[in-house]
């Protein structure tokens, strides 16, 4: 298991170490620095890394690398969901984007969860809500003895999740279905690969332990309650799903249902993921030629697909030009587009762009003369953008019903919208 | 929130680092001795930050000790925190902890009691565990389950400590019942805990019966995902008893495929892929499939680093069952973005799909990767559409002809790329597609590295009859053949050969200045032995040298990063290990080494330990398949007598000399000691001797298995010694496993290895010890033990000097160099001395009587070390008298000692 973890900044300094066994010493913490910070290969070479018969598992936080060294044959998903969710754990103690400074001036809490999200290189309790119970440095209140058996109860309990005991004056349900699309065509517009991941990200305001049950009109679930008012339409098929660990995996593995206790406040239900008739919001054609060595005309057109009452927000379409641009003339109908050289292409910008509307960009980009002569290796258009109340994959959520002892009513609020993934490219 | 936490009191610890001035130690003494709770408070947070930024704080160990009893929570964590740290270097003081500890494992506050049992496991003094046992087996009892999960995780700690106290406690006979407690996070660190004794003992302590199975199901689906990652994990260890019990484990198991974690979701594939060998119901097997690609596929919209995992696991997978990811090539197709660590493995893993069906959209993603920035990943696309066209025969042309557009690209490292696998398409595919040569004739002057330009030679030389000028393209680069890499220069080589069997009468001079070349001004013996070899070929029978030269080359295939079967089946065992990311068997990168004693021990531990290092990036290398076999080139012929030879060296040496060589090599009649008592060893006891058959070394060993598992294979190695002694392979498997209690024995051949020398003084006796390190490969301990190695076992054959030579060194010798003893011997008869003697490469010279001693006789003898030192001896023996005088002599004093005792047992 693991047997030391730290925190080391991008200079190789280490700010907050802690020692779970005692098969590998301080000195490992020289070699990770030397081998592979020292490298400057951060971001490009393998997570995973064996020096001197100690192995190196580590993901970073901004400018800190969370280490973890080991010499046994760990389980690394272990160690790697464990290292995220301990930069988790840190952020909503210390602030999202908390610093390397942060973590200096916490390091007494640093310890202390240091030692109670792990004991002897296995990980523990890592429940944000549950720590917060009793690993609360600064605040720190005398506490009853008789609360202690109800809160080691609690940090060992089936539903760690979840305290007993919470009161709302009003008992409310925020939905967000948030949608990626990853897309990948070719030259000459054919689908490379089209994905859809979907999130489903709820805030729960509830008293109580409410049990949840959730439906999306997804395929399978839809065919089995055929004879409901969702009958003649057909789901979504979805072709795989993760859930959040509050969510019963027999039950959904026997009868397709989603049921739950939820957290407190706001947590990730469910993630999917859909191939299949996949709407996807926007159509680019891309004309780019190369005339000779020093000129390149361009000529792109962009139309939205989705309902003329839907606006997308935040549309950059990022237009690749070679890297030896020097002018570039460049003309839109609609929104603003300029030549960046620090990402070498052209930025097209429309802040808000309607349903069924259209643009079109077309630059002349005049090249300085080179002595390299290798040819320009043409990287995909990237497109980002966000489509509010739409989603790509059909989804949508069909009902949430939350049934507790008292038999109180619940508000409840769904939202959608859709995003580029990580990687909306169109080839050129 | 969190940033007010921050500022207000006693959120920020930075003032803590501050002080910095002299005099510090003793402020801090005086701060930690206050009466004020909150100075104290501040004191010892200071300590603890100076600790944090490495300073050493270990001198106020007793005042810090002394705030330990105190009824602020906050405050008694510090202090625990610093005893572990510093507990090590002050062993006697921390004794005076014990109270309050003792004291808080009793305390109401459950909390309290956990932490206090938590930080006495942490504690690894010695003297401290005794005084753990009384607190920790009553919190295994407890009744508070935080402390009962903490207790648990405790004893696997102690086991670490005291393995033989956890034992006589009966802790593990209490961990055990653990696995039935009522509390999910008690059972998940109770099976932690014996997961990990049962891996580090070797024994099997998780003891897995129907009703445990029963309970781990039932925990699994109340755990935390933790827990059910160990629980998982400890299943996959687990043998169903039939087919049906692995379906009934699998059914539970399957929904865990759904969870948010990807640890549980890959151990849970782990559990259903070992446990699908056991099913033989082709529908299930088929439901299985399909129901494990989906998550397997989600695992890549994660997190990069958690994709690598995943497809390094997934490499292994579609090795061994194609079928569950056949149709899902297009999400293995690299994203722009993706890091280079991700976009080199789902390279991996495209070729390892492509099939005809899908070959055609593969080509057009990897002629796109192509054209990326980053070099590695264009190399390695580009040699994947070499490796596609070598695995797929119908696809072979087409992936050509994108290889020829991606040469047009003229992109210097492309064009090397593809010159490289175009090489090894036609080795696969010999005269189906020369018609590229001239377009790769074009690009001759783009080549500068060795493995293209070989690569280009061979081609030329393999075509010379269909290249109209392939004399002056070969001529061209044997203008700078002397500055050129030795791969390049053997290529050369071998090619102007081809051109001159092929068409002698134009390259008779080339071919003249090249043998000329290689055998005369390189000081590269693979050159100028392979250059003799033609030349001798070509002067004494041409014909036989086409026939060797220009014979048929078995056709390649591509098995670039291709597993061997039995490897891919450990490693299917391993999945969601270390092991499935460096593809090793744990027992090449697990290494047990105990630092506990002394930080500074890991400097001089073994050399072996070194080369047990796994090097992450092992990606398999771009280039073809069949890289070595192009450097032979000689066709069918196979002078190393199959890969055996080196594997048993006694028995190969008899093969090739089959001169029988009389029994002194059998194992049996070995003079064995008992080098290692199995104290140290987990109750191994092996006994070693030493014998050479056929001039070949070998250790003989015995071993006798006290250990509770069976013995099957062991690794062993040895440390430098004074006779560059290696073993010639470093694995034993014995045909038939040692099961408990019994023995088997193996004759180890080694071989002679200059890197092994450890350097003797001149003047300074050698040590006669050989210092080994066995590793079993069961459970991965390892032992050492040192066994006194008999010179004579490396006596050669080439020992005998000529009786001038022998005169004249031995004069050359000084007298002071010679040792003397006096050997009993069991007769008088001087024929069966020197028979004896000769048995053993100790070669008689001449024998004399002894002028004025009538009944005295010399005998002069000598022998050389597989180093070439020479010993020279001088017997006298003395009629009616059962022993002789002998004298050794050599110009190698540290040696000469070790002799004389090996020609003392070589008389005997």
């Amino acid at each position: 298991m693991i047997s030391m973890l730290y925190l080391m900044n991008a200079r190789g300094d280490v700010v907050i170490s802690r020692q779970y066994r005692d098969d590998v010493s301080q000195a490992t913490t020289d070699s990770f620095r030397l081998k592979v910070l020292g490298a400057k290969e951060g971001g490009t070479s393998a997570p995973i890394r064996s020096i001197d018969s100690s192995t190196f598992v580590y993901c970073r936080h901004l400018n800190l690398y969370f280490v973890a060294v080991t010499r046994s044959n760990v389980n690394p998903s272990l160690v790697l969901e464990f290292l995220y969710q301990k930069i988790r754990v840190l952020q909503a103690y210390l602030g999202d984007s908390f610093t390397e400074d942060k973590v200096r001036n916490n390091f007494t809490l640093l310890y202390e969860l240091f030692d109670e999200t792990m004991d002897f290189g296995y990980p523990q309790n890592t429940s944000i809500d549950v720590l917060k119970l009793y690993i609360n440095l600064g605040k720190q209140k005398a506490r009853v003895v008789e609360d202690q058996a109800s809160l080691t109860s609690q940090i060992t309990g089936a539903i760690d999740w979840r305290r007993e005991g919470i009161r709302h004056k009003r008992n409310e349900v925020y939905i967000d279905v948030l949608e990626s699309v990853n897309l990948l065509l070719s030259q000459t517009g054919g689908i490379l690969r089209q994905e859809v991941t979907g999130s489903v990200m709820m805030n729960t305001k509830l008293t109580g332990m409410p049990e949840c049950k959730f439906g999306l009109n997804d395929k399978l679930s839809v065919e089995k309650d055929k004879n409901s008012s969702q009958a003649g339409k057909s789901g979504v098929s979805i072709d795989d799903c993760t859930f959040h660990r509050c969510v019963s995996l027999g039950r959904f593995d026997a009868d397709r249902t989603i049921t739950f206790i939820p957290p407190d406040g706001e947590f990730e239900l469910m993630k999917y993921r859909v191939t299949e008739n996949i709407n996807l919001p926007f159509r680019v054609i891309a004309a780019i030629q190369e005339d000779g060595q020093t000129r390149v005309s361009i000529n792109v057109k962009l139309s939205a697909t989705f309902s003329e009452k839907l606006f997308a927000s935040s549309v950059v379409l990022k237009i690749p030009v070679p890297e030896n641009t020097a002018r570039c003339k460049i003309k839109t109908t609609l929104g603003r587009a300029k030549y960046s050289p620090e990402d070498s292409a052209i930025l097209f910008k429309l802040k808000r762009f309607q349903g069924q509307s259209e643009s079109m960009l077309s630059a002349d980009v005049t090249l300085m003369p080179t002595v390299n002569k290798t040819a320009w290796s043409r990287p995909p258009i990237g497109l980002d953008f966000s489509v509010p109340m739409f989603t790509a994959s059909g989804v949508h959520v069909r009902f949430l019903k939350v049934f507790d002892k008292s038999g109180y009513t619940t508000n409840r609020w769904v939202r959608y919208i859709t995003k580029s993934g990580d990687s909306y490219n169109i080839r050129i | 929130m969190p940033s007010k936490s921050s500022k207000s009191a006693g959120g920020s610890d930075s003032r803590f680092f501050t002080t910095q001035k002299k005099g510090e130690m003793h402020e801090l003494r005086q701060e930690l001795h206050s009466s004020d709770r909150s100075v104290k408070v501040d004191a010892v947070k200071k300590v603890i930050a100076n600790m944090t930024v490495g300073k050493d704080v270990s001198m106020l160990f007793t005042d810090v000790l002394n705030c330990i009893q105190t009824d602020n929570i906050e405050l008694k964590k510090l202090v625990y925190l610093y005893l572990i740290n510093y507990a090590k270097s002050q062993p006697e003081k921390t004794l005076l902890a014990v109270n309050t500890f003792v004291k808080d494992a009793n305390d109401p506050n459950p909390l309290i009691r956990a932490l206090a049992v938590r930080t006495m496991g942490c504690i690894r003094v010695e003297r401290i565990t005794e005084y753990l046992c009384e607190p920790l087996s009553r919190s295994l009892r407890d009744e508070d389950p935080y402390v009962r999960k903490t207790a648990a995780v405790c004893v696997a700690k102690l086991y670490d400590i005291a393995p033989e106290l956890v034992e006589d406690r009966g802790f593990l006979e209490i961990l055990h019942d653990l696995i039935s407690d009522a509390n999910p996070s008690v059972v998940a660190n109770g099976v932690a805990a014996l997961s990990e004794i049962a891996e580090t003992s070797g024994k099997d302590v998780m003891k897995i019966s129907t009703s445990v199975l029963q309970k781990l199901l039932a925990a699994l689906n109340e755990c935390t995902e933790w827990g059910q990652v160990f629980i998982l994990d400890s299943l996959s260890k687990y043998t169903p008893a039939d087919a049906r019990e692995a379906e009934g484990i699998i059914e539970r198991v399957t929904p865990r495929l759904q969870h948010a974690n990807s640890a549980v979701v890959m151990s849970a594939v782990k559990v259903v892929l070992n446990y699908m060998n056991m099913i033989t119901a082709e529908d299930t097997i088929r439901t299985l499939t399909r129901k494990l690609a989906p998550p397997l596929v989600t695992l890549l919209n994660s997190e990069p680093e958690t994709q690598y995992v995943a497809l390094r696991n997934i490499n292994l997978i579609v090795q061994k069952r194609p079928a569950i990811l056949e149709n899902e090539i297009k999400v293995f197709f690299a994203k722009y973005n993706d890091p280079i660590y991700v976009k080199m493995e789902k390279l991996e893993i495209i070729i390892k799909l492509a099939s005809e069906r899908n070959v055609e959209q593969v080509l057009l993603e990897l002629k796109e990767y192509a054209t990326e920035v980053d070099v590695d990943f264009v190399r390695k696309s580009v040699s994947a559409i070499g490796r596609c066209a070598i695995k797929l025969e119908r696809a072979a042309e087409r992936c050509i002809s994108v290889l020829l557009e991606l040469i047009h690209s003229k992109v210097n490292y492309v064009v090397q790329e593809a010159v490289v696998v175009i090489k090894d398409i036609f080795r696969r595919y010999p005269n189906k597609y020369e018609s590229v040569i001239a377009t790769l004739c074009e690009n001759l002057e783009t080549l500068d590295e060795p493995e293209a330009k070989a690569s280009m030679i061979w081609i030329i030389g393999e075509y010379a009859e269909r290249i109209d000028n392939a004399d002056e393209l070969l001529d061209s680069f044997l203008e700078s053949f002397e500055e050129e890499d030795p791969s390049v220069q053997l290529s050369l080589l071998t090619a102007t050969v081809k051109c001159f069997l092929k068409a002698p009468e134009q390259t008779q001079e080339m071919v003249q200045r090249v043998l000329d070349m290689a055998t005369e001004e390189s000081d590269n013996p693979d050159l100028r032995d392979r250059g003799f070899v033609y030349w001798r070929l070509l002067s004494t029978d041409p014909e036989a040298a086409k026939a060797v030269v220009l014979s048929e080359r078995p056709v390649i295939e591509d098995d670039t990063s291709k597993l061997e079967p039995e490897l891919l089946d450990t490693l299917i065992r391993q999945i969601a290990t270390l092991s499935s990311i460096y593809h090793k068997p744990p027992e090449l990168f697990v290494t047990r080494a105990n630092i506990r004693a002394s930080a500074d021990t890991d400097e001089d531990e073994y050399a072996y330990e070194d080369e047990n290092d796994v090097g992450a990036e092992d990606g398999g290398g771009g280039g073809g398949g069949g890289g070595p076999v192009d450097l032979l080139d000689m066709g069918g012929v196979d002078l190393n007598g199959g890969s055996n030879g080196v594997a048993n060296g006694g028995d190969a040496g008899g093969d090739l000399f089959g001169l029988g060589g009389g029994g002194e090599g059998g194992g049996a009649s070995v003079q064995k000691v008992q080098v290692c008592d199995g104290s140290s060893s987990g109750g191994v006891v092996v006994s070693v001797g030493f014998a050479s058959a056929n001039n070949s070394p070998s250790m003989e060993m015995d071993f006798v298995n006290n250990s509770a598992t069976p013995i099957t294979s062991l690794a062993v190695q040895f440390n430098k010694n004074a006779f560059s002694l290696s073993p010639a392979n470093q694995a034993i498997n014995f045909a038939a496993p040692i099961m408990p209690g019994s023995t088997g024995s193996f004759s180890l051949g080694l071989s002679i290895n200059p890197a092994m020398a450890a350097p003797v003084q001149p003047g300074v006796p050698a040590p006669p010890t050989v210092q080994v390190a066995i590793k079993r490969l069961d459970n991965g301990s390892v032992f050492y033990f040192a066994a006194n190695f008999e010179l004579e076992c490396i006596f050669t054959q080439s020992g005998a000097l000529e009786r001038s030579a022998f005169i004249a060194t031995w004069k050359a010798i000084p007298d002071t160099n010679e040792l003397y003893s006096t050997v009993q011997l069991s007769g008088s008869n001087i024929d069966v001395a020197i028979q004896k003697l000769a048995a053993k490469n100790v070669f008689f010279i001449a024998r004399r009587p002894v002028p004025n001693a009538p009944d005295q006789e010399v005998v002069y003898v000598s022998c050389a070390g597989s180093n070439g030192t020479s010993f020279l001896a001088e017997l006298t023996f003395k009629v009616g008298v059962n022993a002789c005088k002998l004298c050794v002599k050599s110009e190698n004093t540290s040696y000469s000692g070790l002799a004389k005792d090996a020609i003392e047992r070589c008389l005997k």
